[in-house]
């Protein structure tokens, strides 16, 4: 099993060949010739108002928060899913409270607003 | 170090740059396809002026893409700003490792210093296969947020920031619509899911029949996961003009580009072998070459109707779209978990 993690080593190296490949030949084959006009955001011919990298809406955030908190959740799922066949009913019966818990986790979050978009 | 294993080795660093090539040619021929497909759709032609029915029209796209200047602005974050296309591209790439492409080892029929040589029909068949397909999955939302953020531009930003949120909502239904699909099976390796489709009712026990839910939940992620219309929210061409990769140009635009179809074809495997089936057909055990055959029927397939929904279904609202992953897949998904696991615990108990 741990030779089929190294083919995913050997996989992973050979892919990032790929871009990187294809932009050295791009590099090598594309013409060059600078100016400072060329250099400007491209932003509707306008200069850019202000500092790009501004606070953004705290809703982004919230969104992560919540979607950490499941993901996490979700993990922990994954190994019931595979052992339900050898659990017993007792385990199993926890299993389903604790997707209830993580249903009602939504629908806490659902309540206080976090998932509406304005 | 046996000889044994260092052709082994060998034989599957081969495999690996074949299926890695593989991949980048079905990129090229898919926008071909995607691209006469939707000509056909709004009652047009589709590229028809390089080559026979426009079929080099592809390899000229390639060439402007290498010989165009490159304009780095002058204002970006340098160093971020050129790793993002790779880091987008490399994991769309990735995933695919764990997608078995046929039934049975292939044996070569010669033999190099007496040993004979077999091709294993997978890259890696790790039996945590579908953790590593969502794993790797997340990673290639990093490419597409760092691209943004660093072209130092509002739109792109805005472009960025979007897509994160939106890949992140969309994982989680993702992730639960697999859930339900191991429950039944009970086995995380792909290998296994195929085999266990292939068991039952005489091969066609295919986990869309039991799943139809997770199935539609899957795909709708999918196109979601991959940026396709109509969640291409990331690219919005009339708001955002282009989003994350407003800024970039000539190659490192092409690798974004790449990394969307690789990402949609890759996505159509995955879901091909987990809920159409994989290699699984008539006599695809015995003969490994049918199973690729029908693999890669089933995938034409999905990646005919994820094009046919590009033609029909108009992009949907920021706000709508995250009201309908968090209002109403991921409510769904977990009932659908929910509701397998208590009917197999029936079913066992």
């Amino acid at each position: 099993m741990l030779q089929e993690f190294e083919f995913l080593g050997v996989l992973g190296a050979i892919t990032l060949t790929i871009p990187v490949v294809t932009l050295i030949i791009a590099w090598l084959l594309r013409p060059k010739k600078p100016n400072p006009a060329k250099q400007e955001t491209y932003e509707s011919g306008i200069k850019t108002i202000g500092d790009t990298w501004v606070q953004f809406k705290a809703q982004y955030y919230i969104y992560a928060i919540i979607f950490v908190v499941f993901d996490i959740e979700a993990v922990f799922l994954f190994p019931f899913a595979v052992a339900l066949r050898q659990l017993p009913l007792y385990s199993l019966i926890w299993a389903i409270v604790f997707i209830v818990l993580l249903f009602d986790g939504l629908l806490y979050g659902w309540r206080k607003g976090a998932l509406h978009w304005n | 170090m046996d000889l044994e294993f260092i052709i082994s080795l060998i034989v599957q660093i081969v495999m690996i740059g074949v299926i890695a090539v593989a991949l980048m040619t079905a990129f090229a021929a898919m926008v071909m396809v995607e691209r006469k497909l939707l000509g056909r759709f709004t009652l047009r032609y589709g590229p028809n002026r390089v080559g026979k029915y426009g079929s080099l029209q592809i390899i000229a796209d390639m060439f402007k893409l290498f010989f165009k200047e490159e304009v780095i602005p002058g204002h970006v974050e340098r160093t971020v700003y050129l790793m993002a296309p790779g880091l987008a591209l490399v994991p769309a790439l990735m995933a695919f490792a764990v997608v078995p492409i046929a039934g049975a080892p292939f044996t070569l029929p010669f033999q190099i210093m007496g040993t004979p040589i077999t091709i294993n029909p997978w890259i890696a068949n790790v039996n945590v296969g579908v953790l590593y397909i969502l794993a790797i999955g997340s990673l290639g939302t990093y490419g597409v947020i760092l691209g943004g953020w660093s072209s130092n531009n509002k739109y792109s930003l805005l472009g960025g920031l979007r897509t994160s949120a939106q890949m992140l909502s969309y994982e989680l239904p993702m992730g639960l619509a697999m859930l339900s699909a191991i429950l039944i099976v009970g086995s995380m390796q792909l290998t296994n899911i195929v085999e266990f489709q292939a068991s039952y009712l005489g091969g066609f026990f295919w986990l869309i029949l039991v799943q139809p839910v997770a199935f539609i939940v899957f795909y709708i992620c999918a196109l979601a996961e991959a940026g396709r219309s109509p969640f291409d929210l990331p690219e919005t061409e009339n708001e955002l003009i282009a989003g994350f990769s407003t800024e970039y140009g000539g190659m490192k635009f092409g690798l974004f580009f790449a990394a969307e179809y690789v990402h949609m074809i890759v996505v159509s495997f995955i879901m091909a072998t987990v809920f159409l089936g994989g290699w699984s057909g008539p006599f695809a055990q015995q003969a490994p070459f049918l199973g690729i055959g029908y693999l890669l029927i089933k995938v034409a397939f999905i990646l005919f109707t994820m094009i046919w929904v590009r033609a029909s279904i108009p992009r949907v609202r920021f706000d709508k779209l995250m009201k309908f992953c968090w209002k109403f897949l991921l409510p769904v998904s977990i009932a659908n978990a929910a509701a397998t696991a208590l009917v197999l615990a029936v079913l066992f108990f």
